[in-house]
């Protein structure tokens, strides 16, 4: 009995936060096409619900009854598994995003890490996908993609070994902590500028859509799916986007910390404040996506390798040297 | 030029600028309508549905001449006519096949009495293929209907023919 009660337990905590995080995605995604649509001088979808709101829920349930087709040539196992793996990295890292001093729900000590990890393996689900499908044109498109975020996330990593010399710990609340006086975005801006750039390409968005191109790879890694397994790969890749944001939010804004610690901004709770900066965050995203053409393959390449990587390694070096000199290395004790 | 250039690159000068060009357009009026609840305005030579107008009196237009049968490069028209009672030439049978209709305008251009016209309805997707080869009691119900809008977009065009 006892054990039911702590499973209950668990499970009330992981609805608490998976149900908030799927509303918020389609509500995001509704977001994405109206700033879209905006920046084009459209409307963008307005017509479902109050502004347009439940448009995402419309899609979703014609993707629900929409034919799963499986090609007949396919990997039907790994086929299938693909878009559960990455819907199911896209939310099993929510675990660990801190809303609030105690509003987390796993606190472990190698936050920064565990997310690291987790955004890493969303590859194996574009991979898996593109393979899988056993067709040409996906196949292109997972292997762009692995390239791709293989070569970011190195970037990537280096931003938050920047951010880590600032703060002495891994633990996620300790870096929002940290923040208390100077958010990391001052001090560490060119290093949040490479992040932003580095998590559009790890999340696939314009302009580092290469794996999809619909131009020349037809949707690329997705081209064989169709129905809820093709909406999963599309709630995914929005709850990916979305983590982005929220990592972005605690790297760098300071996480749940209101602007200055003064009457009018103090007053709006933690987590409020949380949502705002990611949305905040997420509304460059979109804007990004209606601004910026495609990068073409080569280009990206060597954005990632020859400018972003070496750059970000000249910053830690900065960082360090700095801390170091000034005698402001963090002391805590592990 | 080339130090401009450099410094433009590494701090995302034209990146940053086309930014902000964005957020500017975003509060720009939209150029879309809602569709089914607003419509675009149509200029009067649109060239939509047909239709076969009537005199005030009621009486037919058509004199069934044939014209737009014969310039009709689609070939889409029909036309059968006869000798009435009082003696005036009228159709008997006057056909369109929507379906084959290029919309080119042609036959009302080569009407002498304005009696095929095409009107600015262009809402008239049907579920069955039949149902886009009008007759003549069609084209005249048609005429009747948007008999105003006709009557306005010809006098409207009038001074340009």
């Amino acid at each position: 009995m006892e054990y039911f009660d702590t499973l209950l337990n668990e499970l009330y905590k992981i609805a608490f936060i998976l149900i908030p995080v799927l509303v918020s995605v389609a509500l995001i995604v509704w977001l994405d096409r109206r700033i879209w649509g905006a920046v084009q001088k459209r409307k963008g979808p307005n017509v479902v619900g109050p502004f347009g709101l439940l448009q995402t829920v419309a899609d979703a349930l014609k993707y629900i009854f929409k034919e799963i087709i499986i090609p007949a040539s396919s990997n039907k196992v790994i086929f299938v598994l693909a878009p559960v793996v990455t819907m199911t990295l896209a939310l099993v890292a929510w675990a660990v995003i801190p809303f609030d001093n105690d509003l987390v729900l796993a606190d472990i000590n190698v936050g920064i890490l565990y997310l690291f990890a987790v955004s890493s393996l969303g590859v194996y689900g574009i991979i898996m996908g593109g393979w899988a499908s056993n067709s040409k044109y996906p196949f292109l498109g997972a292997i762009r993609s692995a390239a791709q975020m293989v070569s970011y996330e190195v970037s990537i990593g280096i931003i938050i070994i920047n951010v880590l010399l600032c703060v002495g710990s891994l633990n996620l609340k300790d870096i929002v902590n940290a923040q208390q006086n100077l958010w990391f975005v001052v001090p560490l801006f060119p290093m949040f500028v490479v992040f932003f750039i580095s998590a559009l390409a790890e999340t696939n968005r314009p302009p580092f859509d290469l794996p999809e191109a619909e131009a020349e790879l037809v949707s690329g890694y997705q081209t064989e799916y169709s129905g809820m397994m093709y909406a999963m790969f599309w709630l995914g890749e929005y709850a990916n986007i979305l983590l982005m944001c929220a990592m972005g939010a605690i790297l760098f804004l300071g996480g749940w910390l209101p602007l200055v610690d003064i009457f009018p901004f103090n007053v709006l709770p933690g987590p409020l404040w949380m949502i705002l900066k990611i949305l905040f965050l997420f509304f460059l995203f979109a804007l990004v996506k209606a601004i910026v053409p495609r990068y073409r393959y080569d280009q990206l390449m060597r954005l990632g390798w020859k400018i972003l990587l070496p750059f970000s390694l000249l910053y830690v070096v900065l960082t360090a040297s700095y801390l170091f000199y000034f005698d402001k290395l963090p002391t805590k004790a592990f | 030029m080339k130090i401009s250039r450099f410094l433009k690159t590494i701090f995302l000068l034209e990146f940053v600028s086309s930014l902000l060009l964005a957020i500017r357009v975003m509060f720009k009026p939209k150029k879309t309508i809602n569709y089914p609840y607003e419509k675009g305005s149509l200029s009067p030579r649109f060239r939509g549905e047909h239709a076969l107008r009537r005199y005030p009196s009621g009486e037919e237009r058509c004199i069934a001449c044939k014209l737009c049968e014969a310039v009709c490069p689609a070939q889409a028209i029909t036309i059968e006519s006869t000798e009435r009672d009082d003696g005036s030439r009228k159709t008997t049978r006057y056909d369109i096949d929507m379906l084959k209709c290029i919309y080119c305008g042609l036959c009302q251009e080569s009407c002498p009495v304005e009696a095929i016209v095409q009107g600015p309805n262009f809402e008239f997707s049907t579920e069955t293929r039949e149902e886009l080869y009008y007759n003549k009691e069609k084209l005249l119900d048609n005429g009747d209907r948007w008999e105003d809008v006709l009557a306005k977009n010809i006098r409207l065009d009038k001074p340009y023919r």
